[in-house]
């Protein structure tokens, strides 16, 4: 058995130093023994390798040095500060295996090299996390100004990361203490210390009051997202990070925040903002015409968007522009139109007052010889135009809002309804608004000879009525 | 205004500048402070996250405004001239002094600036270039230093931000040119464009000069990045990927950030007060990647957006969308498909795909030693082949989708 002593915890020199020399002589992993400063590792170790030879003992072996490839010195000088006991024998493992197969290292589904990688990237990411999460508290000494921090590193990485530090804050004096040693800065000299205590560092620091400011300032309520912070920053690091205390009480807080911004914009009265209400309708009309959102922009005219008061309680969405709607580029102004007033002022409805729109904003048609014979939108283009329904009704805020046809309930509820089995009666949408369901005008021009056409505009009218006064009966 | 203490100057300017998406402190070259007067290093390649918020995103930028008074009025914005925010300016000596004060704390890798717009432009755009020079002349900082440029200002002004920062952006603000329109009248894309394009020009003499006199003065070594706002505007993911895909192309841009619209205190009533799922900004960050890192074409992306809605799916990401999208491609045997046919299986990342590159050399692999190098073997599985392993029918089967779907998961505490 060979007992190797290395002088420290990250004393990879001496390893490098002991395994090149131990490779060279053939000693086989089982018999070493890699042992820190003067602890004993092996009571019966028999021989101990303080300076080891550097020439070979192995028969027939060159004396020419051992050579590694630079990738594995990068890989071992990480994966030696681990906090792993095995590091150093899995290492020489690792060292044996590629004096044989130089190229093994490529191999990265081999379970040892998975392992040792494992390591150098946990030793990695401490380093990582010690370049952001160290927090400098400021002292006044005779010396003036010196910054002071506390950090507990979880592998052997303090000594490897000064170059960091003074890199950084090379004319600043700081101190690093951990509980495995202690870094000091002058401004000129690094000096290292023996293993520290968290009261030996200072307790608190005036400009921590600033961060925590700052830190709660540049937090956004609208997105809470604490699974994405606590992989990045995980609680182990929190006792350290003055901030952090400021989390539960922010997560706390956020949707109260969030759900007291839209309240604040939907109570807003109209006319105090530059442009809102009427104005807010024309722009979004406007940007409207530009829409690209789906084909259906290509073949038609123009976009034909809502119309009415900004302010209408009622909001009438109807399925999409026909032939004459799309070349006036006004809503219901064709046949459908003609019939939709008629049924309008039967339910005594003023259709000046209400908001009229469709649900989607583009005509949908099959070319049959010189005529555009209608066709029915599809669920993305409902999908895509659902957009501009929720803008409208976002800036109208109608108290009711009625769905004509199948493809306006859809758009406003996102579900399929069968229109003849709900119609007359109202869904609640998720923001509270009533959403009444009837057929759209255009059935009943398309009614089979037999139907009594009487009948069903009088039942159309009908709904249309009962969804007005559900409104004065709400008051 | 009263005299603010500098805690609640900073609520208050940082709570106006966490709209901005970007905190990123990397793109620069490795430079430290060894041969300097003062403090501050910066790494090559990645910054340094110092801290993160309960919003999950990184912090490692003081990210201030100079002030949130604003001539504009842009209505997805909270500074604009019509809300009815508290209003607060800080002087240039007290962003230095803080940028110096959270500096030697290690709180920051360095400074983001930015500013409502105030006086005129190039007021504005000399006060934020102050605060940069004295920076780096007057204390010899060289940690990280972000400036947000005004479209407007002077070209004068525009130089001399470039000289003292590592990173300059100017946001488009709005992907469609209508939503611009609408939503900052007194913005024009044409003006924002201009001012891209003149400072890739820009960047890239600088770039020219050093490579030629060592003695050059940088300019903006970080490039420029933007920032567009989503769901604010009637653009589609479709849409979305397209213009980030145009605008790096002509502007050479480092990133693209989004942000997705979310509800700002005392909003403006043109703007929707539904904020979209953060999902969506999630997965044109994923799209973006596709890009940038996977070799996927824009058109590509776009491919794996609904056709109709030009909308990517929420529930899976745009690569496994993709991928179903186009079963043909697959499965792809993992011991002899080019690397380039490796990035495109779902759930390989580049780490991944590279480590199979090399240990193929060495063995032919079978799903164990897959599994090894991989987060999730059973999301793959349907997409590869190994020496021991074939999908069979698996991969044309109509529930395909729903096999590799993850289950919803609480990905944000409040989902829109």
């Amino acid at each position: 058995m060979r007992v190797v002593r290395l002088d420290r915890e990250d004393d990879f020199d001496g390893w490098r130093s002991a395994a090149r020399s131990l490779a060279g002589e053939g000693v086989a992993p089982e018999d070493i023994v890699w042992q820190i400063g003067d602890r004993a590792a092996d009571l019966f170790a028999d021989e101990s390798l303080g300076a080891p030879p550097i020439a070979s003992a192995r028969p027939g072996a060159s004396a020419a040095p051992l050579r590694v490839s630079r990738q594995f010195l990068e890989l071992a000088r990480d994966a030696a500060l681990h906090s792993e006991p095995e590091r150093f024998s899995l290492l020489y493992i690792l060292l044996l295996r590629l004096l044989d197969q130089p190229q093994a290292l490529q191999d990265a589904a081999d379970p040892l090299i998975r392992r040792i990688e494992g390591l150098a990237r946990n030793v990695r990411r401490d380093s990582h996390k010690m370049h952001a999460f160290v927090r400098f508290r400021e002292l006044a000494d005779d010396g003036g100004k010196r910054f002071v921090a506390w950090f507990e590193p979880d592998h052997h990485i303090l000594r490897a990361n000064a170059g960091f530090f003074v890199d950084r804050f090379t004319n600043m004096r700081w101190s690093i203490l951990t509980p495995r040693g202690a870094l000091h800065w002058d401004g000129a000299m690094l000096a290292e210390g023996p293993p520290a205590s968290r009261t030996d560092a200072p307790g608190g620091d005036p400009v921590e009051a600033v961060w925590k400011a700052y830190y709660s300032a540049i937090f956004n309520p609208a997105r809470v997202m604490p699974q994405a912070m606590l992989k990045e920053m995980p609680r182990k690091y929190w006792k350290n990070m003055p901030e952090t205390a400021l989390v539960p009480s922010l997560i706390a807080g956020a949707r109260k925040r969030e759900l007291a911004m839209i309240d604040q914009a939907r109570g807003e009265p109209h006319g105090k903002t530059q442009r809102s209400g009427p104005d807010a309708l024309v722009l979004l009309a406007e940007e409207a015409q530009e829409c690209r959102r789906c084909p259906l922009w290509k073949p038609a005219t123009q976009t034909v968007f809502g119309e009415g008061p900004h302010d209408a309680e009622i909001m009438i969405v109807g399925e999409q522009p026909g032939d004459n709607e799309d070349l006036a580029g006004r809503v219901f102004v064709g046949p459908a139109g003609a019939v939709f007033d008629r049924a309008m002022a039967a339910a005594g409805i003023d259709r000046a007052r209400t908001y009229i729109t469709n649900a989607v904003k583009h005509f949908k048609f099959e070319p049959r010889g010189k005529r555009r014979i209608h066709a029915r939108p599809g669920s993305g283009e409902i999908e895509a135009c659902r957009w501009w329904v929720e803008q409208e009704r976002a800036i109208v805020r109608p108290r009711l809002v009625i769905a004509m046809g199948a493809t306006a309930a859809r758009s406003l509820t996102g579900r399929t309804v069968t229109v003849g089995r709900e119609r007359g009666g109202a869904v609640v949408l998720p923001d509270g608004t009533p959403c009444w369901i009837t057929i759209h005008p255009s059935y009943l021009l398309r009614l089979p000879p037999e139907a009594d056409a009487d009948a069903e505009f009088a039942r159309y009218a009908a709904d249309l009525h009962r969804a007005a006064e559900s409104l004065a009966i709400a008051g | 205004m009263p005299a603010l203490e500098i805690a609640e100057k900073l609520s208050i300017l940082a709570d106006a500048a966490k709209y901005d998406a970007s905190c990123s402190s990397s793109g620069v070259k490795k430079r430290d402070s060894r041969d300097g007067k003062g403090i501050g290093s910066t790494l090559g390649g990645g910054g340094i996250c110092h801290a993160y918020a309960p919003d999950g995103r990184c912090i490692s930028l003081l990210k201030v405004l100079l002030t949130n008074s604003c001539i504009f009025d842009c209505h997805y914005c909270i500074n604009r001239k019509s809300s009815n925010v508290r209003r607060a300016r800080f002087t240039a000596q007290e962003v230095v002094d803080l940028t110096l004060d959270f500096y030697r704390r290690n709180y920051i890798e360095g400074l983001f600036l930015s500013s409502g717009i105030i006086r005129s432009p190039d007021y504005t755009m000399e006060q934020i270039v102050e605060v940069a020079r004295s920076l780096r002349e007057d204390h010899d900082f060289r940690g990280y230093i972000h400036l947000k440029t005004i479209p407007d200002a002077d070209p004068v002004l525009i130089a001399a931000a470039g000289r003292h920062a590592d990173r300059v952006s100017i946001n488009v603000e709005l992907p469609t040119a209508s939503g611009l329109q609408r939503l900052a009248p007194e913005k024009s894309q044409a003006r924002i464009e201009g001012a891209m394009g003149t400072m890739r020009s820009a960047i890239e003499d600088g770039a020219d000069a050093r490579q030629r006199f060592r003695s050059a003065p940088s300019f903006a070594p970080a490039g420029q990045s933007t920032q567009m706002i989503v769901g604010a505007d009637a653009a589609t993911d479709r849409d979305i990927v397209s213009r980030a895909a145009s605008l790096y192309e002509r502007f050479d841009l480092k990133r693209v950030y989004y942000s997705a619209f979310s509800p700002i205190p005392d909003a403006s009533t043109v703007l929707p007060l539904r904020r979209p799922p953060l999902m969506r900004e999630h997965r044109l960050y994923q799209s973006d990647w596709l890009i940038r890192f996977y070799q996927y074409a824009p058109q590509e992306v776009s491919a794996a957006a609904d056709p109709a809605t030009g909308m990517l799916p929420l529930d899976i990401d745009p690569k496994l969308a993709w991928a179903l999208r186009f079963r043909d491609r697959f499965p792809i045997d993992v011991n002899r498909a080019p690397r380039e046919m490796l990035l495109r299986i779902p759930g390989l990342g580049i780490k991944a795909v590279d480590a199979i590159v090399a240990a193929r050399r060495w063995r032919t692999l079978r799903l164990d030693d897959v599994a090894r190098m991989t987060v999730s073997v059973k999301k793959l599985r349907p997409f590869i082949v190994t020496a021991d392993w074939r999908p069979g029918a698996l991969i044309d089967r109509a529930d395909l989708r729903a096999l590799v779907t993850p289950p919803a998961t609480q990905l944000e505490l409040f989902a829109a």
